[in-house]
């Protein structure tokens, strides 16, 4: 935390912070999430930005106990503008033994934890690998331990209420929320009022999970909290004037895909097989439908897209999701769709692979599968969303390049930005132009489904249903102009120069990249794509601060690039590339512009933490001296 | 006065051949079914701008650049599920999906499952001529056991599935089978397809002259046919043979179909059993008969309708554009805060 000196206006001590970062861990079925995610509700509220990072198993209920089945919600918060989920937590609520096992490395000393030692009996020590009892012996010297039990408490909270003990003790996260939130001086009100809708038809559930709240909140308040922990007060952020609400990339993903098709004045048709991270999307949609949005859930990742680009064959936008594995799966049909040039975006929330690979974790692995991986030459967009928010913009360029230029579209996000949320000011929807695709209705003599706008090349999108303008199309190659099978030599390499120039000449109708912090020419650039955004920006922030010459270039364009990427990156002695993969934008660059990026790499399934940004940055800036 | 408009020229087959030179090996059987659905098509006079054939990847899959309606050739298996796609976004378009046994059964089964329980209106055309065609003769995945191919020199080991107990397996509510040179037979079962409303299954014995020539001609030569084929009238007995004498009846222990003669040992007229098209069970058991010990089944072999996906996928997703304002008022719910 970093904070000024205490001030005492009464007998237990207020502490001011610029920041804090609480994370809420405990067993998969202990309801962290929900906890994480009132708290965030209560802190957007009071004022503050922010930034979450949900971190959970993949197994549903992994046995309890088990330091495998452990789930963390973390939520960094402040009163300036929040880009990650924070380096390090200073608050951490460890609901048993597990979760206190693997959180404690983000600690660092002075840090407080608060843990239930309810939970820390002998068998739930031995499960999570701990021989003495961590909260009774000096282990833990170096951090601040407030211990609680919570079972007691929370058990005690709810007595003469219609709950069963097993009910009763599923209470202890909400009477941890309500501590919490005493301790950064928040009520309880907008928590009641949730989780008044939430349990609105079981009565008795509600009651208890309300006196557990409020009497975790007035164990801060009376006795039963030692009077050495402070208050904190973490004052409003100074963010723009705005109507603000809090948003996943998920939600705003669905919201811009929704927005980009009416922009578009097209129905969407949305056919997706579930898989981790991207169902949520399906999800979201599907409550979506009075939107002129359909949803399908299809019988497999083939058949998903295989549908949606049947629905844009027929004149909708047709759109999926998925994941790494799955879209390996849509690979051959989306072939299909560039031979065709049909409109289509193809999300991808990637996950740590290779195969199943790490299905909740984070990660950006996916690149060269999205932008090199198909058989033969087959260009096609793809972009990528930086933040959640940006997920609502980004959704709404897809559609955009997608219609105008009749072309797929990939999307990426990650796992991370999937399911973090934060503060986004609602735009006003009047601020985005329309964008209206007309169809092909007027009846030509010899209609030429592949003859070309000039400007684009896109072809017309003639759709079955309207007279006059019957033809055939499919992936055989075609006669550029009639669409008729060609196995033409010269034919194939026209068609192929065109394929790849409509997709490069996009870049003409991409904004120019500017570099979004520092100076155009200085020592080190440092260049990231989608959910990275964060942890640079701030890393570079200090490094100014510190009066370094670093800047950051962030790409939403991954394919084509930005028109006037290479003469931005010409302005920098060092280009850094931090990417969590193994180093992938790192080689587009490299192999477009022939420039010495250099590559800073992690895939632990976790976002970067500033510091290590910071120090790569700074040893490239020490090689240079 | 009134002026009376001239009834609009009926079309004919012709109109709905497409300008593209046919590619099919001379002597296919696929030129004849091209052919008994152009006839199809016009005898409904149905609108070409309307109609879509979408298929997958073989030789059959070749069918719709041939037709002068929408057509859309995809990749290998997934016609069915490119077709189910075309349909959610515009349910009023006719649409015919072609494919082989292997784009059928094989690299598309899937989705040929998913098309027949979910009941997706619209015509599924399966021409099975038990082999493949298009990579030069390989076993298919109806060719029966032991069929010696350039991939299985000692003939093949695999079982072959049945295409329409397959069908009936996954909930067709529509299935049928015809031979590609019935010409007559093929029409009038292509328009019962058309009319019904739901996925309309239909298996098509076809001939592949070079890979699998004389493949079904136990059951289609002229000299054979009254024998081996049974074809079915809703409602009418369950009939066949040279003299039309020879009928199925129903044993009930084991409870299968038995192929009597009417006049010996005591068998009558009555004990035949009639054709049912609405009953699954007899459906099953006529779907499945082969020779040499039953005649095959031809014509509309089961047929009960139910409601279509695409009709209920449309109720349930009322396409209507929305309001700007209408979206603005949704980004703005929940809980919202104002920073000044």
């Amino acid at each position: 935390m970093e904070g000024s000196a205490p001030t005492h206006h009464s007998k237990r001590p207020e502490q001011e912070l610029d920041s804090a970062v609480v994370r809420f861990a405990g067993d998969s079925g202990d309801g962290m999430q929900l906890a994480g995610g009132q708290f965030t509700l209560a802190t957007a509220l009071a004022g503050n930005d922010l930034a979450t990072f949900p971190d959970f198993p993949a197994e549903i209920r992994a046995p309890a106990g088990t330091t495998f089945g452990v789930s963390a919600f973390q939520i960094n918060f402040g009163d300036r503008r929040i880009r990650t989920v924070g380096d390090n937590v200073d608050v951490l609520v460890a609901m048993n033994p597990a979760a206190l096992m693997t959180n404690l490395g983000d600690l660092l000393p002075g840090s407080l934890i608060i843990a239930d030692s309810g939970a820390f009996t002998e068998r739930n020590l031995h499960k999570a690998g701990y021989e003495a009892n961590p909260l009774e012996d000096d282990s833990l010297q170096g951090y601040r331990l407030l211990v609680v039990d919570m079972h007691k408490l929370a058990l005690d909270s709810v007595q003469g209420l219609n709950v069963s003990k097993k009910e009763a003790l599923r209470t202890r996260n909400l009477w941890a929320l309500g501590l919490v939130l005493w301790m950064f001086g928040r009520n309880t009100a907008i928590t009641e009022s949730w989780l008044a809708g939430k349990f609105k038809s079981s009565p008795d559930i509600l009651a208890a999970n309300l006196a557990a709240l409020r009497a975790g909140h007035a164990f801060g308040e009376t006795s039963g909290m030692p009077p050495q922990y402070p208050v904190y007060h973490v004052p409003p952020a100074q963010i723009p004037a705005g109507t603000y609400r809090n948003i996943t990339g998920t939600e705003a993903l669905a919201y811009g895909l929704v927005a980009g098709c009416q922009l578009a004045g097209l129905p969407m048709t949305y056919c997706s097989y579930p898989i981790t991270p991207a169902s949520q999307l399906l999800h979201s949609l599907a409550g979506m439908t009075d939107f002129n949005a359909q949803t399908f859930q299809a019988e497999d990742e083939i058949a998903a897209i295989c549908a949606a680009i049947g629905a844009s064959y027929a004149g909708n936008m047709g759109v999926t999701a998925s994941s790494g594995p799955g879209l390996a799966l849509k690979t051959e049909a989306l072939g299909l769709a560039i031979a065709t040039e049909l409109p289509l975006v193809v999300v991808n929330a990637q996950r740590g692979g290779p195969s199943t690979g790490l299905p909740t974790k984070t990660e950006q692995s996916d690149l060269y599968q999205a932008v090199w991986g198909r058989n033969a030459d087959s260009p096609l967009v793809v972009l990528a969303a930086r933040s959640a928010s940006d997920c609502f913009d980004t959704a709404i360029e897809a559609v955009r390049l997608a219609t105008k230029y009749m072309t797929p579209v990939i999307l990426l996000t990650d796992g991370y930005l999937q399911n973090a949320s934060e503060p986004w000011r609602i735009p006003d929807l009047d601020d985005y132009p329309d964008f209206h695709k007309q169809r092909q209705v007027t009846v030509e003599d010899g209609f030429l489904p592949y003859s070309r706008d000039p400007e684009t090349l896109a072809r017309p999108w003639a759709v079955p249903g309207t007279p006059g303008l019957i033809h055939r199309i499919g992936g055989l190659e075609r006669h550029a102009g009639t669409g008729q099978i060609s196995y033409d030599p010269d034919n194939h390499q026209e068609m192929t120069n065109l394929r790849r120039d409509k997709i490069l000449g996009i870049a003409k109708d991409i904004p120019a990249l500017e570099v979004c912090r520092g100076k155009d020419k200085c020592q080190v650039a440092i260049i990231g794509w989608g959910s990275t955004f964060g942890p640079i920006h701030r890393a570079v922030g200090n490094l100014i601060e510190e009066g370094l010459g670093v800047s950051h270039i962030h790409l939403r364009h991954i394919w084509p690039l930005p028109p006037n990427l290479e003469d931005v990156l010409r302005g920098f002695d060092h280009i850094l590339v931090p990417e969590m993969n193994d180093g992938q934008l790192v080689t587009l660059l490299r192999a477009t512009y022939l420039i010495p990026a250099r590559s800073l790499t992690k895939v632990t399934g976790k976002p970067f933490k500033i510091s290590e940004i910071e120090q790569a940055a700074r040893a490239l800036l020490e090689e240079r001296a | 006065m009134t002026v009376q408009k001239p009834a609009p020229a009926a079309r004919s087959p012709k109109d709905y051949a497409s300008d593209q030179e046919v590619r099919w090996c001379p002597g296919c059987g696929d030129y004849a079914i091209l052919k008994a659905i152009q006839k199809t098509l016009a005898d409904l006079d149905a609108p070409p701008e309307n109609t879509a054939f979408i298929s997958g990847i073989g030789c059959a899959a070749r069918f719709p650049y041939y037709m002068e309606t929408y057509g859309f050739h995809t990749i290998h298996g997934r016609a069915a599920a490119i077709a189910t796609g075309t349909k959610l976004a515009n349910p009023d378009l006719d649409i015919w999906v072609v494919g082989g046994d292997g784009d059928s059964l094989s690299i598309g089964g899937n989705h040929l499952m998913h098309l027949l329980r979910r009941n997706v209106n619209l015509q599924y055309l399966l021409f099975n001529n038990e082999i493949y065609g298009l990579t030069k003769g390989q076993y298919s995945p109806t060719s029966h056991a032991g069929t010696r191919t350039p991939s299985s020199p000692g003939g093949s080991l695999e079982q072959p599935v049945h295409a329409a107990p397959f069908a009936l397996g996954c909930g067709a509510r529509f299935v049928a089978r015809c031979g590609d040179v019935q010409q007559k037979d093929l029409v009038v079962v292509l328009k019962r397809a058309r009319a019904h409303t739901g996925t309309s299954f239909v298996e098509i014995l076809q001939n592949c002259i070079v890979y699998n020539d004389g493949v079904f001609g136990h059951i289609m030569d002229k000299s054979v046919a009254a024998e081996a084929q049974i074809h079915l009238t809703h409602g009418e007995p369950l009939l066949f043979g040279e003299n039309g004498n020879k009928g199925l009846r129903l044993r009930t222990s084991p409870l299968s179909l038995e192929v009597v003669t009417i006049g010996e040992g005591g068998v009558r007229e009555e004990d035949i059993l009639r054709h049912d098209e609405t009953d699954l069970t007899l459906a099953t058991m006529l779907a499945r008969m082969e020779g040499p010990d039953y005649p095959v089944a031809m014509g509309v072999i089961y047929c009960d309708p139910a409601p279509s996906y695409d009709q209920q996928f449309k109720d349930a997703h009322p396409l209507r554009p929305q309001s700007r304002k209408a979206l603005q008022d949704a980004l703005k719910s929940g809980y919202i805060w104002t920073v000044e």
